[in-house]
């Protein structure tokens, strides 16, 4: 048998993944259900020389890793609702000053304290806007162990890439979940460095402006260059300014280098989109119950697909509607009131096509239920 | 034995006592005129003009304290101080 | 190195008010860093919001303007991450102590290696002069116009109690006092805290009648005293200024470095 088929938690899998991707730096605090990420790292960063801290609560687990980022070091933090809450005010720090990072978010029930132990998918719009002020943020999630790690690396990836924060959302179910893993080899998925200055020592050096594809090379704090790192909007060498021109600019290069790439950032997988008259779109667990009703109904020939969504945001507006020009029904499956819903109305022509199936009790989305949704939509009754 | 001096407040005293006035710089565009200078200064050497900026007035009575450069929350003042060694070479 | 080559000269003069406390924080936390003869690329420094925080855009070293109360989160990040550069926390009273509080204890409990300045005005300037955890009863302030009925902390006793290594308080009256005491506090390894009482002439000063600049820092003169002075026994309200607490204890990122070798002794890595 391979050394690398595991059979592991999700939370243990983003671990394997992050120190995979090059994890160097964990800050984090105590919250179910994404607590075994943190235990988890407290074993293996030191073993291999890495650095992990458990903070005072969330806002300082998020502060410590933007300060380590900036010293050049890839980091992470992990928690779940009532955290992520907390952490906001720092993730529009780690926008506004542009530094990379990857924030876990293991969702709960909420809102509030809600159902530490219960799956939910509340959290989609506040990954996207739960911090203040226009700004764009990249937000992954995956279904299956295999998939949280390909993710977890990628958020890395990402992360490094645009210099931004990542947020992985993944929920309840994945995070505690066991099952067959294999590990990949080194070398199997890209790993991706951040870019770094080649401005030499004593020459000017902007870290504030942007090469002509949008990046932005660092240079590491402690370094050759000194300069001024700040959450207010601020000039190419990082010191604040009131200056129109430059906040405007500075504005759009934060949200333009997500936007314009998309097709870059963006990841979903689909099954039996081409013919399929109904299409249900989901992510995160709830994918897998989706995946398991799509296979089920087509073994009996019916029409039915699933495009399962990785990249939440950007959320792919373009795509979701090309993919689901042809269908009769969209409907999208999550563990919410609609939030992904929401954005599916906004892409596709026709949304009078698009549908939601739910479940918001704290209870895990079953295959049934989705069957007993697509009976009513169909008029069959359940 | 209770009141000798430790060696470095000797050497310091030496050097206090030898120290004289090159120049007191005020960097006019950086001075906000609060008066921390003029007003702890023991020998009064300072004052404010009308523009509320401090202007040396008399230069003869400084002992190179250096109280008025150390305190000023402007970082405007410097005093350049002339030690006899240095006068010799210069 | 000049003194001056420690500043970002092209942003004087400052944006501090006429007789601001803080500029003379700058005057002597520069001074004391060249007498130490760091080397500008070996410091951080780390503020938060506020008035004071604002002084990080004028020191020429690794400069980090964070969020309220977070500084010392955000260089406990740099700290740990990188052990081998010094960091420097200058925090206003509201920063360090009522929004960034839970960070101050628990930076002093890890006792990490950085010097956190409490730059305290005992009040809030950049917001317009409402009170802070450290106004105390009676002060007048733009959100206690009738008099404050809220008690203050004694920094002092608070950092000794939450575990700093070295603890000190000081005035911007005081300079040469103010200069040495940052020197031992930057040289000490371990956390440690230094007090600065400084002057707000624009809101502390004016809400309180308590005039300009000038009378603020001969108030610091008349009412603070040296540790365990004769005139402090005589007159308990005067404020004691000195070094409080300077002792040798296991610094948070030398434990993890041993930690880390230790697991590689043992083959464990």
């Amino acid at each position: 048998m391979d050394d690398n088929v595991r059979f592991l938690q999700g939370n243990d899998v983003c671990v394997q993944a992050a120190l995979y991707a090059g994890l160097e730096f964990f800050a984090g605090y105590p919250i179910t259900p994404s607590t075994e990420i943190a235990e988890n790292l407290a074993y293996h960063l030191p073993r291999q020389g890495g650095k992990f801290i458990q903070m005072e609560d969330e806002i300082a687990s998020m502060c410590a890793i933007i300060g380590a980022s900036l010293t050049g070091r890839k980091v992470m933090t992990a928690t779940s609702g009532p955290g992520f809450s907390l952490m906001q005010e720092s993730l529009g720090f780690a926008i506004m000053a542009e530094i990379p990072c990857v924030i876990v978010n293991v969702q709960r029930g909420g809102p509030s304290t809600g159902l530490p132990t219960g799956p939910s998918q509340g959290d989609v719009l506040q990954a996207r806007w739960g911090t203040h002020g226009d700004h764009a943020i990249i937000v992954l999630t995956a279904s299956n162990h295999q998939d949280v790690f390909r993710m977890t690396v990628d958020a890395f990836n990402l992360a490094e890439t645009y210099r931004t924060p990542v947020i992985l959302l993944l929920d309840e179910v994945i995070g505690h979940m066991r099952e067959k893993v294999i590990l990949p080899e080194k070398g199997a998925i890209p790993v991706v460095d951040r870019l770094r200055t080649s401005v030499k020592a004593g020459i000017d050096y902007h870290p504030y402006l942007p090469r002509e594809d949008g990046r932005l090379p660092m240079s590491d704090f402690g370094g050759e260059h000194r300069y001024h790192v700040t959450g207010l909007f601020h000039d190419m060498w990082g010191f604040p300014t009131t200056n129109p021109k430059i906040v405007h600019g500075l504005l759009r290069h934060l949200n333009d280098k997500i936007k314009n790439n998309i097709s870059d950032i963006n990841r979903m997988k689909e099954y039996f989109i081409d013919d399929a008259r109904t299409i249900l779109i989901s992510y995160g667990s709830s994918a897998r119950s989706a995946l398991h009703v799509v296979h089920n109904r087509r073994a009996r020939g019916e029409r039915i697909g699933l495009l399962e969504l990785q990249t939440l945001w950007p959320f792919p507006y373009t795509q979701v509607a090309e993919k689901c020009e042809k269908a009769r029904q969209i409907v999208v499956v999550e563990m919410n009131m609609g939030q992904v819903l929401l954005q599916v109305k906004r892409a596709v022509s026709r949304p009078e096509r698009v549908m939601l199936a739910n479940r918001i009790d704290g209870v895990f989305i079953t295959p049934t239920d989705i069957r007993n949704i697509l009976r009513l939509i169909h008029g069959k009754g359940v | 034995m209770k009141h000798t001096p430790k060696p470095d407040m000797v050497l310091k005293g030496i050097f206090m006592a030898k120290k004289t006035l090159k120049e007191i710089r005020i960097n006019r565009a950086w001075c906000k005129g609060c008066r921390i200078c003029v007003h702890f200064c023991p020998g009064q050497v300072l004052e404010c003009d009308a523009q509320d900026k401090a202007v040396v007035q008399r230069p003869q009575d400084c002992t190179c304290c250096m109280e008025c450069e150390l305190r000023c929350p402007d970082l405007a003042i410097e005093v350049i101080v002339e030690h006899p060694k240095e006068a010799a070479h210069g | 190195m000049a003194v001056q080559d420690y500043i970002r000269k092209r942003f004087f003069p400052h944006l501090w008010c006429q007789g601001c406390g803080h500029g003379i924080v700058l005057n002597s936390l520069i001074r004391a860093i060249e007498e130490l003869g760091i080397r500008k690329n070996d410091l951080v420094m780390v503020s938060g919001i506020g008035c004071s925080s604002r002084i990080t855009g004028y020191v020429d070293v690794h400069t980090l303007h964070t969020l309220h109360g977070r500084a010392l989160a955000f260089a406990t990040g740099v700290k740990m991450s990188r052990p081998e550069l010094r960091v420097i926390v200058p925090m206003g009273d509201g920063d360090a102590l009522a929004i960034g509080g839970n960070h101050f204890i628990h930076s002093a409990r890890r006792n990490i290696d950085m010097t956190a300045l409490v730059m305290n005005n005992q009040i809030y300037g950049m917001t317009g002069g409402q009170f802070s955890p450290l106004s105390g009863p009676g002060v007048k302030a733009t959100t206690a116009p009738f008099g404050n009925i809220d008690h203050g902390f004694d920094v002092v006793k608070l950092a000794t109690a939450a575990g700093a290594s070295f603890v000190a308080r000081t005035t911007t009256y005081h300079v040469h006092q103010m200069i040495s005491i940052l020197k031992e506090a930057i040289s000490h390894k371990g956390f440690s805290v230094v007090e600065i009482m400084s002057q707000c002439p624009t809101y502390f000063g004016r809400k309180n009648k308590l005039g300009g600049a000038v009378d603020m820092l001969d108030y610091f003169k008349s009412h603070t005293t040296a540790k365990g002075s004769d005139a402090h026994k005589k007159d308990p309200l005067m404020i004691e200024r000195g070094i409080f607490v300077k002792e040798d204890r296991p610094e948070y990122c030398s434990d993890y470095d041993m930690l880390v070798k230790e697991l590689q002794l043992k083959g464990d890595a």
